[in-house]
């Protein structure tokens, strides 16, 4: 793959969902704070969004995996090389290990998974406590790590827009053009 | 591009407006999970105050700690689709999973020192949907609001002498609560009591209208009152004990109805109750079968969460549900991560 640029439907998938995780990281640890009658508001965007990034990062996996990315500066040192690759199989991982978190521990709570009135998805797994304590705990950890992976990512990527000004921004910058100098 | 790098030649200001794009994303996160507003009433700090003197009971329910399981049926009469659409209301027999239980933090609280007790209820409807409810057989709730909640709690633990009083005079809705738990007469059975939900839902019915509605199940067994004296010198497990021999005998029964709000009555605060002429549907018959001990019955996993409801229910303008939603959600959490401290008796004892 030799495009300068992920296509326009990889750089819309990528701000799309990029404002949706960041919109579900603020949620989920913003319903687990209050008491408030926000906490059923918030839970009710909670599930139906977790489930449509599930779908979008599926797509975008598929697309990815069929028409690959642009290739790094051939200057990047092989470190930094490395972080990308590796922060980016991390955060594919974590698009599609959270949704998938969060619809197995409801499951094995036996709790419904309600999307909103009258539509309710099947469990995924046989009700189980000791199951749902595990799956719990690590939606809960793997949401912190999630941020914490796309705070470095934001950083790498200003990083590379402000800094280094090698091109890597604008080949997933929103709109064409410009370069940022 | 992978174009050759043009690398800035002043990156001092470049790292500052990094470095405060990343600073500023992390105190937002901090901010938002409430990390820097612990004075913020949070369900952890509900736990805390609803905590007993020795800690909780690992892997035991947060409040209502002691309890007992029942499996039974609700047989629907169908009169409730005049008010809700919801599938467990049409006309047919749905299984239930209920729990019988005491309104107290503490594992080995004797049966006869309860003052209120509780009855909680997960009915699956024909198309698999839940309606999960938790009643108490108080009224009224003793408080109007969650932080009046959390206040009575710390009052009631609190070593203060007055701590009681100046509470009572702050919140003066305690009062109805108050003469319900000094004039009712106490009764020696969970099969003579009647079990209230106390806040308000929201039903939707066929056409799509709202009505506000409080529900309650009104026992079959006819109540007799029994000096309070003779319940707390029985054991500390006869309400245990008589329900199970009880329903040995043959299947318990309560009919449930549901109550809807006139215009101007209270949906928000379930420590004030209804004028009593208000219509009163009976929707069906509540009946357990069959009894089982908690540690491997089918209600050991369950989160009686009030906000479980089936399509044609859903929570109103009463703030509780939400919290109780809330606080259950960890009770649960911390219950569950404690499970190898309440294993079964015997593998596979539960159904
Ligand atoms: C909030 C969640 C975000 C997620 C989950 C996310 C995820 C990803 C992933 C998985 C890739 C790799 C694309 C691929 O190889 O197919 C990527 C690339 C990229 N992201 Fe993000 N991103 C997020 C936010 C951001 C933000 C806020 C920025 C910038 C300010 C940004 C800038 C970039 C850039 C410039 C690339 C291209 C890197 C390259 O050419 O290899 N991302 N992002
Ligand atoms: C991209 C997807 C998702 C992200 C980033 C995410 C993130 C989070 C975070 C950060 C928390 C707070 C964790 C804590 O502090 O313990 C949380 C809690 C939770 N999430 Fe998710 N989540 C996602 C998807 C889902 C899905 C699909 C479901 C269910 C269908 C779900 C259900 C829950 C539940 C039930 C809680 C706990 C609520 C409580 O304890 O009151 N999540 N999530
Ligand atoms: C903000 C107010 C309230 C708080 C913080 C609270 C807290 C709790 C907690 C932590 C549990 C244990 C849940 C579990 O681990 O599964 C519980 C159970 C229970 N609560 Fe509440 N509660 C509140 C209001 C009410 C009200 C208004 C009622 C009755 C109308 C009620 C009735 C019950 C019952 C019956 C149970 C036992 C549920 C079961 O069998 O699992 N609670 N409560």
């Amino acid at each position: 793959m030799t495009a300068a640029r992920f296509s326009p439907m990889q750089r819309l998938l990528h701000w799309l969902m990029a404002a949706c995780i960041l919109a579900m990281l603020f949620i989920g640890v913003g319903m687990v704070s209050t008491l408030s009658t926000r906490y059923l508001a918030l839970v009710s965007i909670h599930k139906p969004l977790g489930i449509a990034i599930l779908l979008l990062a599926l797509l975008r996996l598929g697309l990815r995996l069929r028409r690959g990315a642009p290739p790094l500066p051939s200057d990047l040192p092989e470190p930094m090389r490395l972080a990308a690759h590796v922060s980016h199989v991390a955060l594919y991982g974590l698009m599609i290990a959270m949704p998938l978190l969060g619809w197995a521990m409801l499951s094995a709570e036996g709790y419904p998974v309600v999307l909103w009135q009258g539509l309710r998805l099947p469990p995924i797994l046989p009700q189980s406590l000791e199951a749902y304590a595990l799956l719990r705990q690590a939606h809960g950890l793997l949401g912190y790590a999630f941020f914490a992976v796309i705070l470095a990512h934001l950083g790498a990527a200003l990083f590379h827009a402000l800094v280094r000004r090698d091109g890597v921004f604008e080949a997933m910058a929103p709109v064409p053009g410009r370069a940022l100098d | 591009m992978a174009q050759p790098s043009r690398p800035s030649r002043f990156p001092l200001g470049s790292f500052v407006v990094i470095a405060a794009v990343l600073g500023g994303g992390a105190a937002a996160f901090a901010y938002t999970a409430g990390w820097l507003s612990p004075e913020r009433l949070s369900r952890e700090r509900v736990l805390a105050a609803l905590s007993p003197p020795g800690g909780p009971a690992p892997g035991h329910r947060r409040n209502h700690t002691k309890g007992l399981c029942f499996t039974g049926s609700f047989e629907a009469n169908g009169a409730g689709a005049a008010l809700s659409r919801a599938p467990v209301l049409a006309a047919g027999r749905y299984p239930v999973i209920g729990r019988f239980n005491l309104a107290s933090a503490v594992l080995a609280q004797p049966d006869g020192q309860a003052r209120v007790r509780g009855l909680s209820l997960s009915i699956t409807g024909p198309d698999g949907s839940e309606w999960r409810t938790a009643m108490i057989t108080a009224p009224v709730f003793p408080v109007s609001n969650v932080e009046a909640f959390y206040a009575l709690q710390m009052a009631a633990r609190s070593k203060e002498p007055g701590a009681m009083g100046a509470f009572a005079a702050a919140h003066p809705e305690i009062a109805a609560f108050g003469a319900w738990a000094g004039s009712a007469p106490w009764t020696g059975s969970y099969a003579e009591e009647r079990y209230n939900a106390l806040n308000a839902f929201l039903f939707t019915d066929a056409g799509g209208r709202d009505h506000a509605v409080r529900w309650s199940v009104r026992p079959e067994a006819r109540p007799v009152p029994v000096p309070h004296e003779q319940l707390t010198a029985k054991p500390p497990d006869f309400l245990n004990d008589e329900i199970k021999a009880r329903i040995a005998a043959g299947p318990v029964r309560w009919t449930m109805t549901v109550t809807e709000a006139g215009p101007g009555d209270p949906v928000a605060d379930p420590s004030k109750a209804w004028p009593e002429e208000r219509r009163t549907v009976e929707v069906g018959t509540l009946t357990a079968e069959a009894v089982q001990e908690e540690q491997d019955g089918p209600c050991r996993d369950i989160n009686y969460d009030p906000t479980v409801l089936p399509p044609g229910m859903r929570p109103s303008a009463d703030p509780f549900p939400a919290a109780r939603s809330s606080a259950y959600a960890l009770s649960y959490e911390r219950r569950a991560a404690e499970a190898a401290a309440y294993p079964h008796s015997a593998p596979g004892g539960r159904p």
